[in-house]
């Protein structure tokens, strides 16, 4: 008896939520606005890191929408989704926005974790959907007649190793010094973390210096085995590659041992002010790579805090977030947002962009130096070109230090070698086109 | 499907219930498989089918194979997220390597990996009981986690350690739009539930159950505790490691190992808990319960604009506290779980306008 009745109670619920979910839900009422889904997770083991981002991201587009009045008049509509990164969740988020919300379109989805980056790949092609995962992402993505809609713009992780190994030649006086030079890779044990395997593979063996890698398993809460290790094996430099609570306790576990932390050069995602302060006195003199310059003195900084955090406008409940590294990455994220619809714009008019429109105004991205300045982003933001042939545009990088209160850069951009693994990179691409047996793209527009 | 009907209608209904009920919830039940089998898959959309369905149907049938081993044979386990593991990647590689197998035999052939591993996982259970014996499942999830993160073969050296499925098709459909991936999950999981309520209703069944209540008499009545425990492990873990594989191919299309960390066993352990122990319905209202609240609060917010109201941040913290809040009140209203609840509603609905 329960069973049928159990099963039946369950379908006419299944079909009363699904009849409900065929009537509108809202009347269009963002009509003329260009929807930006933001997957956020201000909740979960992650939140510390995203929240600041949100923050950016939110009070550039407040910025643009009250101050500017729109992108080139177009409204920018910011609908969060909580996604406390799980990739379940985001797939719900994506789902619920990928055809837009309320009347206003969905022009390009920019994405939040590598895990949603990595999952979402095969979806995105489906729904003809360009999926930009900012300083992130799979590189072989970058192969835009293999994965059209896919943007790993800005940054990746093979040209981080060149960055850091150009950074190291440069202080022991040259790349013929690095022969018998010892660099340790001390890796986050995921996806993220192995990426630099291959590539520190490949400059090891051009430029002969021992390349030692040592996995950290996830979260990374103990790593006196690890940093033993690199002391024993005498490593002379640590490329350091962590996530989350990974950096600070690798940090105070290399004072602990010894090893001296104007040594460790730290991932991108390792040189935030979060990653630093819980590591104290043990941070200080450490190094790591920024593409996301901290600050508050940027042009378009100022601007900010005149019209948007000073009046308590702000996203931020903590406005000593405000420069800091995540704060500064949801910026640049929301700058390359507003740069890809301006693109857009100059083609199709000033209206809200489909997917179709942003994907065109994507592999048209072109942020000159110039652009950035009438922005007031230099030094914030890197010149930034993108192809239909290149999608992650130039990437680059500096080298930053902290010296126990703030975050200095040490260098300027670097851009590292990244022509150097082109042919690895674009063989991986092919291999995946071979094995999903992709049609080569008509790349005729 | 005629088998299914067929089948699921157990003679002591009638026993039980009088003749007309009978005839009523046969109704009830053909429209019930009608509704799931070709209503939803005509009016549902891709939001409804992807994000919520699908999901809550794969794990619900995950929380099927947990409670065959939970609430049936009394054996605990924090380790149902490997198995599914183990199947998605197995059917992953067996695709890939294999790819003259039909997918039906592929997702098997996957069970019955997971079921493998699930008796060698469940060996400790012959010597230890409860709490010690989660130690020995929580083994088991780190261990597989481990494996499929650190031999890359697994994920046929994927750049990203990412499997991602080769092919979603049965004697020529093509099974990759939204309607056909839920009807892949449906008539599998209709099929295996079949399955679990005739295992339950047999002698092995019988046998779990009275090892759960009590394994000492159970021996002295004769039952083979040993081979009957294993048992229990491996069709728990054939559910699992079938379940996994959906979950992997049919919901979210790439996977990684830490698709299926441990959360998501406790996620599993939740759904059998919530739903109800000793019970395969329960499992599909514990899985909507734990997939489709967060997001009916999050829709809420949507609907209602909150948003306009209270800042982002706190709300997203107060849907938290919010979903807590209703597990506790529903634990402590109905500790017997949802499928209790409802059988008692239903109970009520078939005497009404009689009170019993």
């Amino acid at each position: 008896m329960k069973l049928s009745k159990t099963l039946a109670l369950f379908s006419a619920l299944l079909l009363g939520a699904t009849s409900l979910a065929t009537l509108p839900s809202l009347a269009a009422e963002h009509d003329g606005e260009q929807l930006y889904p933001l997957f956020s997770y201000r909740t979960g083991p992650y939140a510390p890191s995203g929240i600041p981002q949100w923050g950016g991201i939110r009070d550039y587009f407040n910025y643009i929408n009250e101050v500017k009045g729109g992108v080139d008049g177009v409204k920018i509509f910011v609908q969060e989704c909580e996604t406390a990164y799980t990739v379940e969740r985001a797939f719900e988020c994506y789902e619920r926005f990928k055809n837009g919300y309320a009347g206003a379109p969905v022009a390009a989805l920019f994405t939040t974790s590598s895990g949603f980056d990595a999952a979402v790949s095969e979806k995105a092609r489906a729904d003809k959907l360009p999926v930009v995962s900012v300083a992130g992402g799979r590189e072989d993505a970058v192969d835009g007649n293999v994965f059209p809609y896919q943007f790993p713009l800005l940054f990746d992780y093979w040209t981080e190793s060149s960055i850091v190994i150009d950074y190291i030649a440069k202080q022991v006086g040259g790349y013929d010094k690095l022969k018998g030079l010892k660099i340790a890779t001390v890796y986050h044990d995921s996806g993220y973390g192995r990426d630099t395997i291959e590539p520190l593979a490949i400059l090891s063996k051009k430029y002969g210096f021992e390349d030692i890698q040592i996995p950290v398993p996830h979260p990374g809460e103990q790593q006196q085995a690890q940093w033993q290790q690199i002391k024993e094996a005498g490593a002379d430099w640590v490329f350091f590659r962590a996530w989350g609570v990974m950096t600070p306790v690798g940090i105070k576990t290399a004072a602990r041992v010894g090893f001296p932390a104007d040594h460790i050069i730290g991932d991108i995602w390792s040189g935030s002010e979060e990653d630093v302060k819980p590591a104290g006195a043990a941070a200080t003199n450490y190094l790591a790579v920024s593409v996301y310059s901290p600050g508050v003195d940027f042009k378009i900084s100022q601007e900010l805090k005149k019209d948007i955090i000073d009046p308590g406008k702000s996203d931020l409940k903590d406005t000593s977030k405000f420069g800091s590294v995540y704060y500064n990455a949801g910026l640049v994220t929301a700058i390359i947002y507003v740069e890809t619809l301006r693109t857009g714009h100059k083609k199709f008019g000033n209206r809200p962009l489909t997917p179709a429109e942003g994907e065109w105004a994507l592999e048209h991205l072109d942020i000159t130096a110039q652009r950035i300045e009438e922005i007031g982003a230099t030094g914030l933001l890197s010149p930034l070109k993108v192809t239909a042939a290149d999608h992650e545009g130039s990437p680059a990088a500096k080298i930053q230090q902290w010296d126990g209160k703030a975050w200095h850069p040490l260098t300027d951009w670097l851009n590292g070698d990244r022509a150097l693994f082109h042919d690895a990179i674009f063989a991986k691409a092919a291999a995946y086109a071979k094995e999903k047996n992709l049609p080569p793209r008509d790349a005729t527009n | 499907m005629s088998a299914l009907v067929s089948s699921v209608q157990p003679a002591n209904l009638a026993r039980r219930e009088g003749a007309p009920l009978v005839s009523l919830n046969r109704i009830a039940f053909v429209l019930a498989l009608a509704a799931i089998y070709v209503v939803v898959p005509l009016i549902g959309n891709d939001y409804w089918l992807n994000s919520l369905v699908i999901p809550t149907v794969v794990m619900g049938l995950a929380g099927v194979g947990l409670n065959l081993l939970t609430g049936y044979a009394g054996l605990v386990s924090l380790g149902s997220a490997a198995f599914m593991s183990i199947g998605a990647f197995s059917a992953y590689n067996l695709l890939l390597r294999a790819p003259f197998l039909p997918l039906p035999l592929a997702l098997i052939v996957a069970g019955f990996v997971a079921a493998a591993a699930g008796v060698i996982f469940g060996l400790p259970s012959l010597r230890i009981k409860g709490f010690y014996l989660s130690a020995s499942t929580l083994g088991a999830q780190f261990f597989f986690e481990w494996l499929f993160t650190n031999f890359h073969w697994f994920s046929n050296n994927s750049m990203s350690l990412t499997i991602s499925a080769p092919r979603l098709e049965f004697s020529g459909y093509n099974l990759t739009s939204p309607a056909g991936r839920y009807l892949l999950v449906v008539v599998t999981t209709g099929l295996l539930v079949w399955l679990a309520r005739n295992i339950v209703n047999s002698r092995i069944g019988r046998d779990w159950m009275a090892i759960r209540d009590m394994d000492t008499a159970a021996a002295v009545a004769g039952i083979p505790i040993a081979s009957r425990k294993l048992l229990a492990y491996g069709v728990s873990s054939f559910f699992c490691g079938i379940a996994g594989a959906l979950w992997a191919f049919a919901y979210l299309g790439t996977a990684d190992a830490h698709a299926f960390d441990l959360d998501k066993s406790f996620q599993i352990l939740f759904i059998v808990i919530i739903g109800g122990s000793a019970s395969l319905f329960g499992n599909f209202l514990g899985a909507a319960f734990i997939v489709l609240t967060p997001i009916v609060l999050d829709l809420i917010v949507l609907w209602w604009n909150l948003t306009d109201y209270v800042d982002q941040g706190s709300l997203t913290n107060l849907l938290r506290i919010i979903f807590g809040l209703i597990i506790i009140l529903l634990l402590i209203k109905e500790p017997d779980g949802l499928s209790s609840l409802i059988g008692r509603l239903a109970r009520r609905l078939a005497a009404w306008p009689l009170r019993i």
